[in-house]
């Protein structure tokens, strides 16, 4: 709509005691001009985010001895320092993948149970207890997944290497307890349901009740009500639910770093213990490491910042792309 | 297309052949909860006879059981297209379950343990002078390090994100808007790890000593795009007649958006700005790498190292004693517990202060 739209008449005697006749444009102005400040403020946050790492992470990558891409151990602090990501980035990408292919499945699975499936009188509840969990904070799922989870997954550790060993990811090459990418995976996938749930949930009950009653009309079951016409009104909310989903799994520092039992070393296998991603190895690294050090765990980080980046860049194309319902003024 | 009575809840009459459907027979209403005991049976059954010791692996098997059961009989007793709707059915339930468990699990261990040390000595002691391999101790340094770093994050994040969502709902129109919206989106997944690294790459050039302030520099950024897009989704649910109204009789735009905007969304700006708190209060990446911790009690957030709750259970959980573990799990319960009240009165706000629609 055209802004401000009164009719100007008089040229304004400024904070009259009438209100809302002659203040107008000036507030106008001054109110814009703040709401605008702070989405360019935004911006700009954004901006020196990138620049600021990558100027750190630039000193740090001058003294490397190593080379950052191929470089297989992390020795930022001695003199002459040799560190490189592919350890981090493997393990970070592996973790998350694993944590994807258990949570969004589940996550699509218990938002249609509480949107389609529940008891009417169960869905309110059930769904007010997945919101609390979403809130329950990482370092308590961490200090949970180390002392509870681990113990109960190292049978299932045991069993998947004994019988799954021919699939190679679950081949376990290095001893040790279930402290690996598999459980690091599972608690980072039970991390992030909550989140998928709720908001695929909210996209599940927007679908205009219009189309599920006219697949009902033409003796549609209940499935296929919810092939026909739920999920498809979904997709783009159940993708945007999963983004936000990768989001916390790929930077999720506090789970992994009470878990994982961390090493450099390079292992595609889940039932290893070893490996490391980029927010863990900075959280673990950052105690001990000198000037050099801590600039070097910068640029890991600025790696994890332009992978995220990445990431939610992509899905918000792909949202973008199906961008029908937008909900407001619709 | 001769059963388009069957359709909804699996046929509400009873059980005894005959027709429960003009059509075609149908499984008892029952049936779901037989598979399900039926398939919990099989996976004890086949988990205790080969022996495995991890319940994990009985429960994988009672699930896979469950779903083979279901769908296969209801295949043979109904059709096709009933038996695929029969395991859709069962497999959201199963994924409803499966969920469930480690979520209670998690809630449950943390209460049952935490209430161990749990008492009003260990919320009013700090942890001066007591050596992580003894029991004693308390939270209450970490409690003020909490409550101040988000307190200040809030006071630094609210106006900034209701600012921008005004923005963007009420003026936002060209490319920066879209630019803004875009980063938004993106700034909701940075880890918060990276936001501090961010602020440890300025501490480093200013050499600025650590301070519950820089965490909660940290935690603002963190904070922001959460209450952006709360409150954006609440301003966009108020009723452009709304709007219209207001500026027909010739109120200016932003008192329009002060006085009639802002206010019919206010309770879900308020349940937005309290979840971003919860959410932050939980951080502990920015406090490892800006604040530092301390065993001590620091209650001026401007100067010197700070504790915080998150960052206080990492530290009883790395120190690895039987004393120290049971001081997380009661620091974990406290976490909990104010992050759960601070969601449960949000809800409640936006509950009472929900604005009528029809749905």
């Amino acid at each position: 709509m055209a802004s401000t739209t009164p009719m100007d008449t008089p040229p304004a005697p400024p904070l009259s005691s009438k209100p809302g006749t002659s203040t107008g444009r000036a507030g106008d102005n001054i109110f814009a001009g703040l709401s605008r400040g702070s989405g360019i403020l935004l911006l700009v946050i954004m901006a020196s985010i990138a620049v600021f790492l990558t100027y750190r992470a630039s000193l740090a990558l001058s003294k490397n001895e190593g080379n950052f891409f191929t470089t297989f151990e992390w020795d930022a602090s001695l003199t002459p320092p040799v560190f490189g990501i592919p350890v981090l980035l493997v393990g970070t990408i592996l973790s998350s993948i694993v944590a994807m292919v258990i949570a969004v499945p589940i996550a699509v699975g218990i938002a249609l149970f509480i949107s389609h499936y529940a008891p009417r009188r169960l869905a309110a509840p059930l769904a007010y207890v997945i919101d609390l969990l979403a809130a329950v904070p990482s370092i308590i799922y961490g200090l949970w997944g180390a002392l509870v989870l681990v113990p109960y997954l190292d049978g299932l550790n045991l069993w998947l290497d004994q019988y799954f060993a021919w699939t190679y990811i679950f081949d376990q090459t290095q001893p040790g307890v279930a402290r690996n990418m598999l459980t690091v995976g599972i608690l980072l996938a039970i991390m992030i349901l909550p989140i998928v749930t709720s908001v695929s949930r909210e996209v599940f009950l927007q679908v205009p009740r219009m189309n599920e009653e006219a697949a009902l009309a033409l003796g549609a079951t209940r499935w296929e009500v919810i092939r026909l016409s739920v999920l498809p009104f979904g997709r783009s909310g159940v993708i945007s639910a999963s983004m936000l989903g990768l989001g916390r799994a790929l930077g999720e520092t506090m789970a992994v770093a009470t878990v994982l039992s961390p090493s450099f070393v390079l292992s595609f296998h889940l039932t290893d213990p070893v490996g490391g991603t980029f927010a863990q190895n900075i959280a673990a690294k950052f105690d001990e490491a000198n000037a050099t050090g801590r600039d070097a765990l910068i640029a890991s980080g600025l790696v994890l910042f332009f992978l995220t980046l990445l990431v939610n860049g992509a899905a918000r194309l792909i949202i973008a792309r199906r961008k029908e319902y937008s909900g407001a003024n619709a | 297309m001769s059963h388009a009575a069957v359709q909804q809840a699996p046929a509400p009459l009873p059980p005894s052949n005959g027709g429960q459907s003009l059509s075609h027979r149908g499984l008892p209403r029952w049936a779901p909860a037989g598979f399900a005991v039926l398939g919990i049976l099989i996976g004890a059954g086949i988990g205790a006879a080969a022996g495995l010791d991890s319940k994990v692996q009985w429960g994988l098997i009672a699930v896979i059981a469950f779903l083979v059961v279901s769908y296969v009989t209801t295949s043979v007793v109904e059709n096709q297209r009933q038996a695929k709707d029969r395991l859709a059915t069962s497999v959201v339930w199963v994924c409803f379950v499966l969920a469930v468990i480690p979520l209670f699990s998690l809630l449950w261990t943390t209460i049952s343990r935490g209430v161990k040390v749990l008492d009003g000595y260990f919320l009013s002691h700090s942890m001066a002078g007591v050596p992580s391999s003894q029991p004693g101790g308390g939270v209450y340094h970490a409690l003020i390090g909490t409550l101040e770093q988000v307190g200040i994050a809030t006071v630094i994040a609210t106006p900034i994100g209701l600012l921008t969502a005004v923005y963007l709902v009420e003026y936002g129109k060209g490319a920066l808007a879209r630019a803004v919206t875009f980063f938004v989106d993106v700034m909701t997944g940075i880890p918060s790890i990276v936001a501090g690294l961010f602020i440890l790459s300025l501490v480093l050039m200013t050499d600025t000593p650590p301070s519950g302030l820089l965490g909660s520099l940290a935690l603002t950024i963190l904070m922001i795009p959460v209450v952006v897009r709360s409150t954006e989704e609440m301003l966009k649910l108020v009723p452009n007649e709304l709007r219209e109204a207001s500026l027909a009789l010739g109120v200016p735009k932003w008192r329009t958006i002060l006085k009639v905007v802002l206010p019919t969304a206010i309770g879900g700006i308020t349940t937005g700005v309290m979840l971003a708190i919860a959410r932050i209060a939980g951080e502990t990446a920015p406090i490892i790498l800006l604040v530092f911790g301390s065993n001590l009690i620091n209650s001026n957030p401007f100067e010197g190292a700070q504790s915080s709750l998150p960052f206080y259970i990492y530290q009883e959980y790395k120190a690895g004693e039987v004393a120290s573990i049971d001081r997380a799990w009661a620091a974990a319960l406290v976490l909990i517990a104010f992050v759960m009240i601070l969601n449960l009165v949000a809800r409640g706000i936006a509950r009472w202060k929900a604005p009528k629609t029809g749905r």
